[in-house]
């Protein structure tokens, strides 16, 4: 089958990419000290390798896999292309969520406990957009999307007001909060996104169906046997959670979940049951060049990632917004 | 009994009259019922009470031996199936998509699609006469191929009443014949069921068992199309003069007539 063979050729791909995105960093390592550090040899290009590279690429796949998948969802159920964490102000609710936690005392390496309190941030947000977007009980798309911005602009806000009065140890950066970054990104990490991750990806696996329902409207979805009230709660809480935990991990990045799925939407899958994991791999593919391109573009500075991001998406969605307002 | 409604009256919120007042109505299995009536009659919201979506304020649906809202809805979704009106779809899938949509109900969440359920799409897009067009973009449909194409998919859900909610409404005479032969098959074949909304007296005349002529949310009259389709009862519903004519083996036909009742209005 066509999809069976690009989801592979987008893992192979994916693999490529990690490969690309452990050789970049500030450190030259020749091939010498790769393959010493491969053998098993310990010293000093094995420590970059394996506990700061390979972290943090593997955190870059993770997070740029969820955010994307986050995007599929929300799309599917605003049956909007527009619709991402990002722009939904979800991402920025999630980073008030993760910041408050931390400044009242969670500490940084509570790496289970800080995406729960991002779900808490990201669920206010969203509530608070969708109630000024619902206009006689519908959901205007350009009042949503202008609610949303406008809110992650206030949360934004909110974040570094914080940072501002808090100076706990434990607090990165309003730049890592703000615009994203994969350093600091560990093993400990990894584990807890996985186990995040793993069960909240199944789970949108498997409400594929209803999503592809979904797309035909609510009433046929439910003519079609789909729970509608049902599956909107959990896949709003499981979309919510993906970027939650990634934001927890890797600061706000935004546009991945636009990005990504409307390029896979390009490429002929409309289907659920292959957009969702195949979004997870193109995801985190881009992600990783991405890093790649803002730890090497100006080195030995870094480019906050979400300028990366920025640059990429912001084109695309002006086009894409064009294209919906005109329909 | 297929459906039996009891003393069903329904309000949308906010607004001051009810769409439904006290509604009976029976239907046997592998007949087909025709909803009538003017715009705002009641047709669609009924339709609605039908799949459960709705649930009636006062009086009870029952629908396959159930309360139609109480019914799960992918257990519902086996047993009853709804072809809603025509209209563009801006969803961009195959047809062959669409139509295998129809095994949603039947396919667990993780599994995919099993022989048994693709050699069910496959029939029921050849018996809509659509397996040329299978790999289409829905997009690039006809307004009675996309209307076939929803139709085998309604099929392929295997049900045993199927609803319709002014599915020719936009198409050609010979597209909305063709729609209605198929629906007319499966009724005779299969004894389904059939319950459909149309604004078309003499097709549905032509197709129904019986009519159901509906007026400001109230049950005018039921019955065999030649009862129901009588000008004082029109003319009471649509509130203009109709004639109705007898052509013999082709039944009853309305026809409107021409100006307004007692010539007062231009």
């Amino acid at each position: 089958m066509a999809v069976r063979g690009s989801a592979v050729a987008l893992a192979g791909f994916l693999v490529l990419a990690l490969v690309v995105g452990m050789a970049a960093g500030p450190a030259d390592l020749s091939m010498e000290a790769w393959l010493g550090a491969i053998r098993g040899d310990p010293g000093p290009a094995a420590t970059i390798l394996w506990r700061v590279r390979l972290p943090r690429v593997v955190t870059g796949a993770l997070t740029g896999g969820m955010l994307a998948v986050s995007g599929v969802v929300f799309q599917a159920l605003l049956r909007n292309p527009l619709a991402e964490p990002y722009l939904l102000g979800v991402s920025s609710g999630a980073a008030v969520g993760a910041v408050s936690a931390l400044a009242l005392g969670l500490s940084a390496s509570a790496y289970f406990a800080l995406p729960l309190a991002a779900l808490l941030g990201a669920l206010a947000a969203i509530v608070v957009v969708f109630e000024v977007a619902r206009v006689g009980g519908r959901l205007d798309t350009r009042v949503l999307l202008l609610a949303g911005v406008v809110v992650s602009a206030f949360l934004s806000a909110c974040v570094l007001l914080i940072l501002t009065f808090v100076r706990a140890e434990t607090l990165r950066s309003a730049f890592f909060w703000t615009l994203g970054s994969l350093s600091g990104a560990s093993w400990g990490m990894i584990w807890a996104m996985l186990a995040y991750s793993i069960p909240a990806l199944a789970l949108v696996f498997g409400l594929s169906r209803h999503l592809n329902a979904l797309t035909l409207g609510e009433e046929t979805a439910a003519y079609l046997g789909t729970d509608t009230e049902w599956v909107k709660r959990v896949a709003f809480l499981l979309a919510s959670l993906l970027a939650a935990a990634a934001v927890s991990v890797a600061g706000v990045i935004g546009f991945v979940g636009l990005v990504v799925p409307h390029a896979v939407r390009l490429s002929g899958v409309r289907d659920h049951r292959a957009l969702t994991p195949m979004s997870f791999l193109a995801g985190g593919c881009a992600l990783v060049l991405a890093d790649a391109v803002a730890r090497t573009a100006a080195a030995p500075m870094e480019i906050p990632i979400g300028v990366v991001t920025a640059f990429l998406g912001v084109p695309l969605f002006l086009v894409l917004l064009r294209r919906t307002i005109r329909s | 009994m297929i459906c039996d409604l009891e003393g069903v009256s329904f309000r949308y919120r906010g607004r001051p009259h009810n769409a439904l007042q006290e509604v009976n109505l029976a239907v046997m299995e592998g007949t087909h019922v025709a909803l009538v009536g003017p715009n705002g009659a009641g047709k669609s919201t009924l339709l609605r009470i039908l799949t459960g979506v709705l649930p009636p304020d006062v009086g009870t649906a029952i629908v396959l031996g159930r309360p139609a809202q109480d019914w799960k809805r992918r257990d519902m979704a086996r047993q009853v199936a709804v072809v809603s009106q025509a209209g563009g779809v801006d969803v961009r899938i195959s047809v062959r998509e669409l139509v295998s949509m129809g095994r949603h109900p039947y396919v667990s969440p993780w599994s995919a699609l099993g022989p048994g359920d693709h050699a069910k799409v496959d029939a029921c897009l050849g018996a809509v006469d659509l397996v040329g067009l299978a790999d289409r973009d829905v997009g690039e449909l006809s307004g009675g191929e996309l209307q076939r194409a929803r139709l085998a998919r309604a099929l392929a859900q295997e049900p045993r009443l199927l609803l319709l909610d002014e599915p020719t409404a936009h198409l050609d005479l010979g597209h909305e014949s063709r729609f209605m032969e198929l629906v007319r098959q499966y009724t005779i074949q299969q004894s389904l069921t059939v319950v459909a909304v149309t604004h078309h007296l003499n097709v549905a005349a032509q197709y129904a068992d019986r009519m159901v002529l509906l007026s400001s949310g109230r049950v005018l009259k039921q019955g065999p199309p030649g009862d129901v389709l009588s000008p004082s009862l029109l003319e009471a519903a649509f509130e203009w003069p109709v004639d109705v004519v007898d052509l013999g083996d082709l039944g009853r036909h309305a026809i409107p007539g021409r100006g307004a009742p007692g010539g007062a209005e231009s």
